[in-house]
């Protein structure tokens, strides 16, 4: 693709995308702040972002899939809910038809666009050929490995010959050496332009997977989604992971990530509408269990009590997506601190680390409730009461004003996991009822 | 030129020839119903109690029956697909299906009977479509809810795929909604077709007021031969029913559940999947396999193409809002005709019940009370046998291959044709037919509870039972904090189901034509059936009120709440 000139128009672009909720209070939870982003030809762009950043939410806007609450996304300069985009979409569960064989359904997709038997019957033989599915037209997707299925993925996805291939975390549910044959089976049908698509959008949320294939990537920050960083990759292919340049770029990427940007990672998702008004600040809960935290910590003590993220998450071979949850844990409660991609212990971490149980769960509570406001919140109003006992709906009403339902739901059953582990309180299921531990 | 082995050639040949003769016998019977339904009105069908009349009355049974089955899927999908596609039919229409599954078949009879015959008064074609509508009153509605519940849980994903894949709305009914939906609408169409044939006889021979309807049928022939008390009819009767019934489990159900589990929505291949013989013969017939080449197969690429050029042609004459503009309108037509017909019955249903006093009320009530004493004991009895034998099938393989093949077998035999011959016994006793009525509920409902309890048994997880066994559980508390809380869930839904069940064969079970005479005890369905039969539409309509009420009373204040602890508490999670 060496035109120059008609690489320059994008083929989708999105204007002030925006995405919100409606709450029943009548005011919006932001889930996307208004964005801009293009999809220029000639690109694989992967998108990178911790869970929950709403990554999977843009990508169904920008397809058509889901309608944006406001802005727009143009295709070729068209609104999109007038014109549907040609283009296909790799679901991370496969999404194949079960009762369907391979070969229906790859033909599936023509025969939606109205192509007779013997045409689509063709086509989609050769595209199952490209893929090297050869041998298994007549197969059905539970008969396949996961690996195979996701082959099946893609010549679904191919068969309509899409302009943009959209891929939602396509490699996340298979094993390790799977995942790297079909990023490698993929490359080769891109950069040997075996395929007509002119751009692959890729969702993921590993930074090695982005990097290995990305020829620019978007990082995406959380409360309310927005673009954090969006920046070129000019390694050529193929791309050696033990190069410096990419292990730089690896590290520069868990840097951006664990570095609170302008907007505030752990400020609660902004709410605007009616009854609009300044709510008081409340720290986000990551959604971890306290148990993986000694793990983490032990670990780090034993690397000298500095490490960089990349080579913590290698040696827990953890990704991203699992280990900054527990990292932004460590750090909330005053164990850890992160510097320019670097994590580095602190006395109370230390002292964590080499504790026995009932050690870790004196100095876990000190720091929960030195740290986290709504524990501290929830052990004063239970104190409050004569019978130190209050209903968890009561705390949920309370966390309600910041989050969206499902969200309170969350950061509620966190903060009790913590409390119970903090042993500030007692909680039980059955009566969803909160008494307070009695020293 | 090699040829193929000559004993396979001959093979094919002969279930081809099997196939023929099996297409001539098929039209041969459709010709000789058509001959009987288009003929005209027999007022008064003597039904011939000669053992040799009997595969012809099981024909026309078994038609009225697949009849019935055949609109019931129609319209159960029809109904299943618009509630679950739009948000407001939704809120009126699910809920409606809880109080139409709580009405039982004879309360729509009159209603029904007298429709039909109203509009052909000249050809038996009307008795005839109102002993089917009655049959479909019967089938039609738990179809309905698993399509609709089906399609509530497609996952996310699936349906994405079809958006963004552009299926047209035939494409995405034929290859994602419809297959999706199999398996639930092959056990429910089981399940509905088994109450056709409990049904039977309360469907083919019933009194109307003045009017005595009589339809030749295997249900009108035990009905007869109940009310002459002649046991060796009775006898030849249920031989016969017993026969139908095995042979469409072996020749229809067998092969169609074998079939189904291509679309078990699963990743994994799972072992020990079922088998059918006449499936992999009919998979070999070369007529079956031509035949859907040259017929299913085109129709099938035809409707696809069709809808997809259709679609695209509708898109282009068509602009957007406009078409939304007409599509609400006819909407809005549509909700106010709904509406006015509804306050139209509504103000006739309010003078009918006008006509009756405040002791006809009470009386109501009294045999409300009456039935529902009964209903809960035969489940509680119920339950009493089939939670321990059921568990004792579920946790043992060996045994359970011989006894659930056994169990399926007696399940299939519909406990109303059984009730003439238990009547026989127990009509002797004092308090006999308050037994009998009981036992009748009993054999209608208890094989939901056993099969949902051996169900329960075999998914409680083998290290579980381990666990119970190294620490030397005594067996009280094997059962109290292993067996019992794992079977929970599926004993709640066994009951759930055998519960509806119960009420509605309380019809049947309260109120009988035997030897001659009516025997009955008070009760709900007694007052229904004899209302019925009496033509008393004021009761009629009054007795259906209360019961649909109590039902869906029953299932809100008790069902829904044990399921739900159910499915939070006592959910086996891995």
């Amino acid at each position: 693709m060496s035109t120059a000139n008609i690489a320059l128009a994008p083929i989708i672009e999105a204007r002030k995308l925006e995405k919100s909720y409606p709450q029943p209070d009548g005011s919006r939870i932001q889930v996307i702040a208004p964005t801009d982003l293009a999809i220029y030809p000639g690109q694989i762009i992967t998108l990178l972002g911790a869970s929950g950043c709403g990554k999977s939410t843009l990508l169904r806007m920008l397809t058509g899939l889901s309608p944006a609450s406001a802005g727009a996304v143009y295709w070729h300069g068209h609104p999109v809910p007038d014109e549907s985009p040609n283009v296909s979409i790799v679901f991370q569960s496969f999404a194949l038809f079960p009762w369907l064989t391979v070969l229906e359904n790859v033909e599936a997709p023509l025969e939606a666009r109205g192509i007779p038997p013997i045409e689509r019957h063709k086509r989609s033989l050769r595209i199952i050929d490209a893929v090297g599915l050869d041998g298994f037209e007549t197969a059905y997707p539970k008969e396949l490995s996961g690996g195979m299925k996701q082959r099946v993925g893609v010549a679904r996805a191919l068969v309509v010959e899409p302009e943009v291939l959209f891929m939602d975390e396509p490699f996340s549910a298979l094993d390790v050496l799977t995942a790297e044959t079909l990023r490698g089976e993929l490359l080769e049908l891109w950069l040997g332009h075996k395929i007509p698509t002119r751009a692959i959008f890729i969702v993921t949320h590993n930074i090695e997977e982005a990097v290995v294939l990305a020829d620019r990537i978007i990082v995406l920050g959380r409360n309310p989604g927005h673009i954090h960083a969006d920046f070129r990759v000019d390694i050529p292919h193929p791309r050696d992971r033990k190069s410096a340049h990419f292990l730089e770029l690896v590290d520069s990427i868990y840097r951006i990530l664990t570095q609170p940007d302008h907007k505030d990672a752990t400020a609660p998702p902004r709410t605007f509408g009616p009854g609009k008004e300044v709510r008081p600040k409340i720290v986000m809960l990551p959604h971890t269990r306290p148990g993986g935290l000694a793990g983490l910590l032990e670990i780090l003590a034993d690397q000298g009590g500095r490490v960089d993220l990349h080579r913590l998450a290698d040696e827990l071979s953890l990704e991203v997506d699992a280990l900054l949850p527990s990292v932004d844990t460590a750090a909330l409660l005053g164990f850890l601190r992160v510097e320019e991609g670097d994590v580095l212990i602190t006395p109370e971490g230390q002292a964590f680390a080499q504790g026995d149980i009932q050690a870790r769960k004196t100095i876990f509570r000190k720091a929960a409730l030195a740290n986290v406001p709504l524990l501290r919140q929830m052990e004063q109003a239970l104190k409050a009461k004569s019978n130190r006992t209050l209903s968890e709906e009561f705390f949920h009403d309370l966390l309600d004003e910041h989050f969206g339902e499902e969200e309170s739901r969350r950061q509620l059953e966190t903060a009790i996991q913590w409390g119970r582990y903090a042993e500030i309180f007692d909680y039980d299921a059955a009566t969803g009822k909160l008494t307070l531990t009695e020293a | 030129m090699k040829r193929p082995a000559g004993s396979r050639w001959s093979w094919a040949f002969l279930i081809d020839i099997a196939v023929f003769l099996f297409v001539c016998a098929a039209i041969f019977g459709v010709y000789a119903i058509g001959r009987s339904w288009l003929g005209p009105v027999h007022p008064r069908v003597e039904i011939s109690q000669n053992p040799r009349v009997l595969p012809l009355y099981a024909l026309y049974s078994l038609v009225r029956i697949s009849v019935a089955y055949a609109l019931s899927m129609v319209f159960a999908l029809a109904y299943g697909y618009v509630a679950a596609s739009s948000r407001r039919a939704e809120i009126i229409m699910v809920p409606l299906l809880d109080i139409l599954q709580s009405i039982p078949v004879l309360s729509f009879l009159p209603g029904v009977m007298l429709a039909m015959v109203a509009l052909f008064p000249r050809s038996q074609l009307g008795v005839e479509l109102g002993s089917i509508l009655l049959i479909f009153t019967g089938q039609v509605w738990n179809i309905a809810f698993s399509f609709y519940s089906s399609l509530k849980t497609i996952p996310r994903e699936l349906n994405e795929a079809a958006i963004i894949y552009r299926f047209s709305r035939w494409q995405r009914f034929a290859e994602l909604d419809l297959p999706f939906s199999t398996i639930g609408l092959v056990w429910n169409s089981m399940m509905s077709v088994a109450g056709g044939w409990f049904f039977l006889m309360a469907c083919e021979m019933f009194v109307l007021g003045n009017r005595d309807f009589r339809l030749p049928g295997l249900g009108s022939f035990l009905q007869t031969a109940a009310s002459h008390g002649d046991t060796r009819a009775i006898l030849w009767g249920v031989a016969a029913m017993i026969a139908v019934i095995v042979l469409l489990d072996q020749l229809v159900w067998r092969p169609i559940i074998v079939w189904a589990d291509k679309f078990k929505f699963e990743q994994v291949e799972s072992s020990g999947a079922a088998q059918s013989t006449l499936l992999q013969l009919i998979g070999r017939a070369s007529i079956v396999l031509r035949l859907y080449r040259l017929i299913v197969q085109p129709v099938f690429n035809w409707l696809t193409l069709t809808f997809t050029l259709g679609a695209r042609r509708a898109a282009e004459t068509f602009s957007a809002p406009k078409r939304h503009h007409l599509r609400r309108s006819a909407g809005y037509l549509l909700a106010a005709g709904i509406l006015i017909g509804l306050g139209f019955a509504v103000f006739h249903a309010a003078r009918e019940l006008s006509g009756l006093h405040r002791e006809d009320y009470i009386e109501l009530l009294q045999s409300a009370v009456l039935t529902f004493l009964r209903v809960n004991t035969a489940l509680i009895l119920g339950a009493l046998w089939t939670v321990p034998v059921g568990v004792a099938i579920g946790s043992n393989p060996r045994l359970a291959r011989i006894a659930q093949p056994l169990a399926q077998m007696a399940a299939s035999i519909p406990a109303t044709a059984l009730f003439p011959i238990i009547l026989l016994f127990l009509l002797r006793l004092r308090g006999g037919l308050e037994i009998a009525a009981m036992l009748l509920m009993l054999l209608g409902t208890q094989w939901y509870v056993l099969f949902n309890v051996i169900a329960g048994a075999v998914a409680i997880p083998t290290d579980l039972k381990e666990a119970a066994q190294i620490y030397r559980f005594s067996s009280w508390d094997r059962w109290r904090y292993l067996i019992l809380p794992g079977i929970f869930p599926y004993l709640v839904t066994g009951l759930v189901t055998a519960s509806g069940g119960a009420w509605n064969a309380s019809i049947v079970a309260e109120y009988f034509h035997f030897q001659g005479r009516i025997v009955s005890t008070a009760g709900l369905g007694s007052t229904i059936s004899s209302a019925s039969d009496a033509g008393r539409f004021d009761v009629l309509l009054a007795s259906t009120l209360v019961m649909a009420t109590v039902v869906v009373l029953i299932n809100r204040l008790l069902w829904r709440r044990l399921y739900r602890l159910a499915s939070s508490r006592f959910k086996l999670e891995a």
